[in-house]
């Protein structure tokens, strides 16, 4: 057994920003004055100050005729209808389920929007509302799509398609909402051999691939804990995971071509090697070169 | 310790993953993930040091204050820890939260520091039974990753090493009263040794195989964890396990041993790295928290 140990000193970090061929965009700091004049309105993430507009977050300025906003770098995910998000269930109520999204308020998942097991099209009655922790309990991760936005910014969830449900074995990447790019499809099966689900909310799940046969329909619902994963689909699932974070760490946008390419970029390293910050940059200087490359196609 | 909600597939994941010896991160059962340490960010303070592991954040300050010693060990110093839980790392710990849990880091700190064969508190004595020196080491645990105890121990061993002790250039005895006279000069003091300062290394129990540094996830999963204190001489100093699962006496002896190797590595990575550190001398750059 080998045991790594590695400690690096603060001086040896490295500066993980890649600067593209694009224009470095102007970030405003949290009360820095955006403009003194007259005449403009005042927007998300600015506030007045002595007649001075003023931004209240950290990020980049957006104007709109006369309406100025901030749109933070780092914030925490304002659902739109119809995305693809992937949450975890933190409370079982009468008819619903709260559902953590990485938003401001925890989202909502009703018992009339989830498919009964079995593809079963019914009313809910009582009896569904006492087997509602059978389906699932605190802790589960769903994949599932936003039905509505309510007055308070809380998003209500469905999952009465096939294709959405209750998550098997895998491991669940967090990053930054922002950083997803937002595409057709969320659901993809990598050539590499695992599949993955790129929520707009920043969770990312990545698990093996599940041949369509043996997805009986269930809407999602079985779990099979016995299974277990292979050391080869092992090895694809941890490498993923590590591609994406670096990639993340580079503040660089996550979609399937840019996950498959860092994934192939990363291959002369060990999974284990891709922890360290040097393998983690060099992957996402070879990928962007790679996007580039693949743009001016 | 900040529990998380993981799915009952994720658990069995993780489980699986420990069993075949490789972990969701690509690690093995025995690897540590790849750690940082500054010291000196604090310019108040005698001695300071922040350690990043992972997405673990802990900032250490040492502070020096002139004390009377115990009456049943009047050539000793005193050292203090005190751990403070910082909100920002997980809501769980607003208020009085966190205070379980920094009681339980400070107390199994103070019961590895205890032995006299570890950190020589001898030094810290200035008059014999009148006055000795008392580290206050204050931690403060700005982010949660898992294995906090491993952090913290390290953290702490960098902040003694940072840590500078003013010198005491003469005393005089006025009756039953101590008059101290400390130099002036900031530059002239003395630094502890803190070659036999012990770390912690946490072995955590997950099915039936144990293992180092893990995740918070990891943590979830576990049923228990033996942590041991080390040195660098290899001697184990105190031995403690945390969690509500139990274990064979066959397989504690295992993890005793695996502990010891693991603890000497990790003893000697830190070594290196505040080696290099001094070299780099007193015109080193402060990164603290910027980038």
């Amino acid at each position: 057994m080998t045991q790594n140990v590695h400690i690096r000193l603060a001086s040896q970090r490295i500066d993980n920003t890649i600067v593209g061929t694009s224009e470095v965009p102007r970030l405003y700091t949290p009360g820095e004055i955006i403009t003194c004049r007259s005449g403009f309105m005042r927007g998300h993430g600015t506030y007045m100050e002595e007649d001075a507009l003023t931004a209240s977050v950290a990020g980049v300025v957006e104007q709109v005729n006369k309406l100025i906003s901030v749109r933070p770098i780092k914030n925490r995910y304002n659902g739109e209808i119809g995305d693809v998000v992937v949450g975890r269930i933190t409370e079982v109520q009468q008819k619903r389920w709260k559902v953590d999204t990485n938003s401001r308020l925890d989202s909502v998942l009703l018992l009339s929007s989830v498919n009964l097991p079995g593809g079963e099209l019914r009313r809910r009655g009582t009896e569904d509302e006492q087997m509602m922790r059978k389906y699932l309990q605190e802790g589960d991760l769903i994949s599932a799509e936003v039905q509505k936005i309510y007055d308070d910014g809380s998003l209500s969830l469905y999952t009465r398609s096939l294709k959405y449900g209750k998550l098997c074995q895998g491991v669940l990447v967090k990053v930054f909402p922002s950083l997803v790019k937002r595409r057709k499809t969320h659901f993809h099966n990598l050539p590499c051999g695992a599949s993955m689900i790129l929520g707009n909310n920043g969770f990312i799940w990545i698990c093996p691939t599940v041949s369509e046969d043996e997805e009986n329909g269930l809407g999602g619902f079985t779990e099979n804990l016995l299974e277990v994963v292979p050391r080869t689909d092992r090895e694809v699932i941890a490498r993923l995971r590590n591609c994406i974070l670096a990639l993340a760490n580079c503040k660089m946008m996550l979609c399937d071509t840019s996950i498959l390419y860092a994934f192939e970029e990363s291959q002369k390293y060990e999974v284990l090697e891709l922890l360290r910050p040097e393998p983690m940059l060099d992957v996402c200087v070879l990928t962007q070169q790679r996007l580039y490359m693949q743009e001016d196609e | 310790m900040a529990e998380i909600l993981l799915s009952e597939a994720e658990k069995t994941f993780i489980l699986h993953g420990v069993e075949e010896g490789f972990r969701c991160d690509g690690r093995m059962r025995l690897d540590y993930r790849p750690m940082e340490v500054e010291t000196d960010v604090v310019s108040h303070a005698s001695g300071s040091a922040r350690l990043r592991l992972a997405n673990t954040d802990i900032l250490v300050g040492v502070k020096t204050e002139i004390d009377t010693p115990y009456p049943e060990r009047p050539r000793e110093g005193k050292i203090e820890f005190f751990v403070d839980c910082s909100a920002n790392a997980t809501p769980a710990f607003e208020g009085r939260g966190g205070e379980e849990l920094g009681t339980e880091i400070s107390n199994s700190l103070a019961t590895a520091y205890q032995s006299s064969q570890t950190f020589d508190l001898t030094a810290l004595c200035i008059l014999p039974g009148q006055q000795c020196w008392k580290l206050y080491i204050d931690i403060l645990i700005l982010e949660c990753g898992g294995n906090l105890f491993d952090a913290v121990s390290l953290a702490v061993k960098a902040a003694l090493h940072n840590t500078r002790v003013p010198k005491v250039k003469g005393a005089c005895l006025d009756g039953g009263t101590v008059d101290l006279q400390l130099s002036d000069d900031p530059y002239d003091c003395c630094r502890l040794d803190v070659s036999d300062a012990p770390c912690l290394v946490t072995l955590c129990k997950i099915g039936d195989h144990c293992v180092v540094d893990p995740t918070a996830e990891e943590e979830t999963c576990s049923s228990g964890s033996v942590v041991i204190a080390i040195t660098e001489k290899s001697l184990v100093t105190s031995v403690f396990k945390t969690g509500v699962g139990s274990f064979h006496p066959q397989t504690l002896i295992d993890i005793l041993k695996v502990g010891q190797t693991i603890g000497l590595s990790v003893n000697k990575a830190l070594r290196a790295a505040l080696l290099e550190e001094e070299q780099q001398g007193r015109k080193k750059e402060c990164f603290g928290f910027l980038k």
